[in-house]
């Protein structure tokens, strides 16, 4: 999917100033804010799994962009951009990163499990493809409580082999459930390649089996996704049922924090890096078009630093849970808020 | 300004590693992503990469070395126009933060800080007139007065709608409350468990039948990893407040695959509550209980129990709390501890030990988790002995658990070892003879019981 960039990158007409600002800083705070998480792992403050977003940022920033407030979305354990991108605060996410108080699941979630309630967004899952169904039962309670949300269900291409998937476009598809199924494929499922692990030749072509259409994006182009994303949501707004984005991104670091990545050449990445860099092409289009200085974007540069650093001070400092946490949240006496209600 | 390279951690269990080469020399430029060095460690050898953009002004550790520790000071890299000789000693680095200390730890890793009295309040007012009804109309009706009561419930599940159920317990529910509350499904049990699953975070209240609870092991990755543990994954903000229910055990001759009992899987996890019924009262007053808790609740009925009838109170809404156990006989020379389809033999056991002469104290669990310790415990306190009788297999099963506990919480209290009565530990065979020999029997539980008397 490598192409050459174009040799003088034009942003469309139709795209203002500020949308090409919005999507650059949007995509530059989960860049730094998962630099700064791979910085605080190698200090072992984060332990465990922690799988970054990097490279992958102009997905899920161009798919926010369609999204209006009511929306849904649920992804895997390469989660942080996600939740950047909805909204959800930079310090209470490090601060689950970093086990603590102060994070989404008051530490005890880490970085493969957090929500907000607020933001409506649903996880954070560990288990490859099982956020599938579940946000397929998202939308289904839209469809059943009869307002017009829609669910972005995110997964990668290695989840695209498990089995729940297919179940789950069926039943989506034979309920015309409001439901976006996007797949990031960033062409490696931990440490094997797509062209290894399957035959299809398109991954968003498996939903006309079920009746469901779909179409590949080219995921380094954020405003590719997002004119895509505006389609499928206008799709299952419309009641038209699911539809399926095949995002074409890449994951400049290893599956988690522990791979060597030796399944693919350092040029390889290099070439993507050097080449497709959604942020770069951004910035570059906001240089050339003259709708920011040198001196704007540095500026823009410090202030998403200063966040990032913020965040990571504010992981530092709040406290490991109290020790009853342990035996808090098992089980609910009542509701969780926001239920049914909040939907109609 | 100065930076120092630390060691990083490459893996979640890496404590030290060795620097097997530098890529960059002293001097050299660095750009964020650049590979700076390869570091062994006990899995592999890792690029190590730069985050941060400078000069590298002084290497720390040369190549070679082993055992370095995760955040040792490695290099230090400095900005244009600084010079290396102004880099001071490496200071201290950062230690991760330690772990709280250890506090007093609680005597039982079940949260069981102390055993609370029984409740021995009965069911249902004195007096209350009652009807006679099976337990599969019973649960029908429980179902559909919620229903009622509540438009976020639904039922979804394989054969519930036009088939009419394949027990018929949905029978009817669909010409009542139409196709959008009555969801007919695909075969694709691990799919509509998890699309049930995330109707339930989204604020819906599912009953998700499993035509048996044999095929729910295909969706238990959602019962366990998805419906169980978001509550306490997201810090208490959403939980699957919803029903997993289906006939479970042994029906008759269904062979190896279509009969195990899972109540001691599913009472194995924090997170569920879970409910295996005997009787028709229990099964209504229960599956009510169940659908209004904000929790997954995994409902555990019994083929061979949904065309036996019993006294149900007719009562316009009828709830049985949770962990309260059902003192189905009183004796004093035994306490025979059972629930589901156990308790039909439990009590059958009860009659033949009463004709000589035994009196035995049955009780009836009715849920597993939470589980009533109380009542167990008052009972073993006057009859100084106790047998338990359960379908599933026993190695880890309800049983197992209970003598653990006993043994912790009564030991003085026992006159004898309590014993296990459980089905056999084989896969069900098919032949009838096989078959009722692998299955528990009242004769085995009149024998356990005279074992713990001495008679």
């Amino acid at each position: 999917m490598a192409r050459k960039p174009s040799p003088q990158p034009e942003a469309p007409s139709n795209v203002s100033k500020d949308e090409l600002l919005q999507y650059y800083r949007d995509m530059l705070l989960i860049r730094r804010f998962e630099e700064k998480a791979g910085q605080l792992y190698g200090m072992g403050l984060i332990g465990g799994f922690c799988h970054l977003y990097i490279g992958q940022e102009a997905v899920v920033v161009g798919l926010e962009a369609c999204a209006k407030e009511g929306d849904k979305r649920i992804t895997s354990y390469r989660d942080h951009g996600h939740m950047l991108a909805c909204g959800m605060e930079a310090r209470g996410v490090m601060a689950e990163l970093t086990g603590r108080e102060g994070g989404y699941s008051k530490g005890k979630g880490g970085s493969m499990h957090m929500f907000s309630r607020e933001k409506h967004f649903y996880g954070g899952h560990g288990i490859v493809a099982a956020q599938v169904p579940l946000g397929a039962g998202l939308a289904f309670a839209d469809k059943y409580l009869g307002n017009d949300n829609v669910t972005f269900t995110y997964f990668g291409d290695g989840a695209a082999n498990q089995g729940q998937v297919y179940e789950t476009y069926n039943m989506a598809a034979q309920w015309d459930l409001p439901v976006i199924f996007v797949i990031e494929n960033n062409q490696y499922a931990m440490g094997t390649s797509v062209k290894r692990s399957t035959k299809s030749t398109s991954l968003f072509g498996r939903g006309e089996a079920f009746g469901i259409s779909g179409e590949q994006v080219d995921g380094m182009d954020v405003m590719a996704v997002k004119a895509a994303g505006e389609k499928a949501v206008a799709h299952c707004r419309a009641g038209k049922g699911p539809y399926i984005l095949e995002v074409m991104t890449y994951r400049y670091r290893g599956h988690s924090m522990s791979d060597p990545a030796k399944y693919r050449t350092r040029e390889e990445v290099q070439k993507m890096r050097d080449e497709r860099d959604p942020i770069e092409n951004i910035r570059e289009l906001l240089l050339q078009g003259k709708h920011a200085s040198e001196e704007e974007l540095k500026a823009l540069d410090k202030e998403i630093k200063d966040v990032v650093n913020d965040s990571a001070e504010f992981a530092k400092e709040s406290p490991e849970p109290a020790l009853d946490e342990l035996w808090t949240d098992i089980y609910a006496t009542e509701l969780p808020q926001g239920s049914a209600e909040e939907n109609a | 300004m100065a930076t120092e390279i630390l060691m990083p951690a490459l893996s979640p269990t890496m404590e030290e590693g060795t620097l097997a080469k530098w890529l960059k020399k002293e001097g050299d430029e660095v750009k964020s992503g650049d590979i700076l060095a390869e570091i062994e460690t006990d899995k592999a050898t890792m690029e190590f990469e730069a985050v941060d953009e400078g000069i590298l002004g002084k290497i720390l550790v040369q190549e070679g070395e082993q055992g370095v520790k995760v955040n040792t000071p490695i290099a230090v890299l400095i900005e244009e126009g600084e010079s290396a000789d102004d880099i001071k000693a490496p200071a201290e680095a950062e230690a991760p933060a330690e772990a709280a200390p250890a506090e007093k730890p609680t005597t039982s890793a079940v949260e069981e800080v102390k055993t609370p009295a029984p409740d021995t309040s009965p069911d249902w007012p004195e007096g209350t007139k009652m009807k006679t009804m099976t337990v599969r109309e019973a649960l029908r009706e429980a179902m559909a007065e919620e229903m009622e009561r509540d438009d976020t419930v639904f039922l979804m599940g394989e054969e519930v709608g036009e088939y009419q159920g394949a027990y018929k317990i949905s029978q009817g529910l669909l010409d009542k409350f139409g196709p959008r509350r009555v969801v007919d499904t695909p075969i694709s049990e691990i799919g509509f468990a998890g699309i049930g699953t995330g109707a339930a975070l989204a604020g819906l209240r599912p009953i998700v039948e499993f035509m048996t609870f044999n095929f729910a092991m295909q969706a238990m990755d959602h019962i366990i990893n998805s419906a169980a543990k978001t509550l306490y994954m997201s810090g208490g903000q959403m939980g699957a407040p919803m029903v997993f229910r289906g006939p479970n055990g042994a029906a008759a001759r269904v062979g190896a695959q279509h009969s195990q009992d899972y109540a001691a899987w599913f009472a194995a996890i924090p997170g569920l509550k879970v409910v295996m019924p005997y009787s028709a009262a229990d099964a209504k007053g229960l599956m009510k209980q169940a659908i209004r808790d904000p929790n997954p609740v995994i409902f555990l009925e019994n083929e061979i129990l949904y065309g036996r009838s019993f006294e149900v109170p007719d009562l316009e809404d009828f709830t049985i709390p949770f962990g309260k156990a059902r003192i189905a006989r009183k004796g004093d020379d035994v306490t025979i501890v059972s629930f589901g389809i156990g308790m039909a033999h439990a009590l059958e056991a009860a009659d033949k030990l009463a004709e000589e002469g035994i009196e035995a104290e049955v009780i009836d669990l009715r849920t597993l988790r939470p589980l009533d310790y109380g009542s167990i415990l008052e009972s073993v306190k006057r009859t100084n002995r106790c047998v338990t009788v359960e379908e599933g297999f026993p190695v880890g099963s309800i049983g197992n658990h209970i003598s653990a506990w006993l043994m912790e919480n009564a030991f003085d209290y026992l006159d004898a070892p309590v014993i296990n009565c459980t089905g056999k530990d084989v896969p069900m065979p098919y032949a009838a003879n096989l078959e009722k020999h692998a299955l528990i029997t009242p004769a085995e539980v009149v024998e356990a019981v005279k074992k713990v008397t001495y008679k």
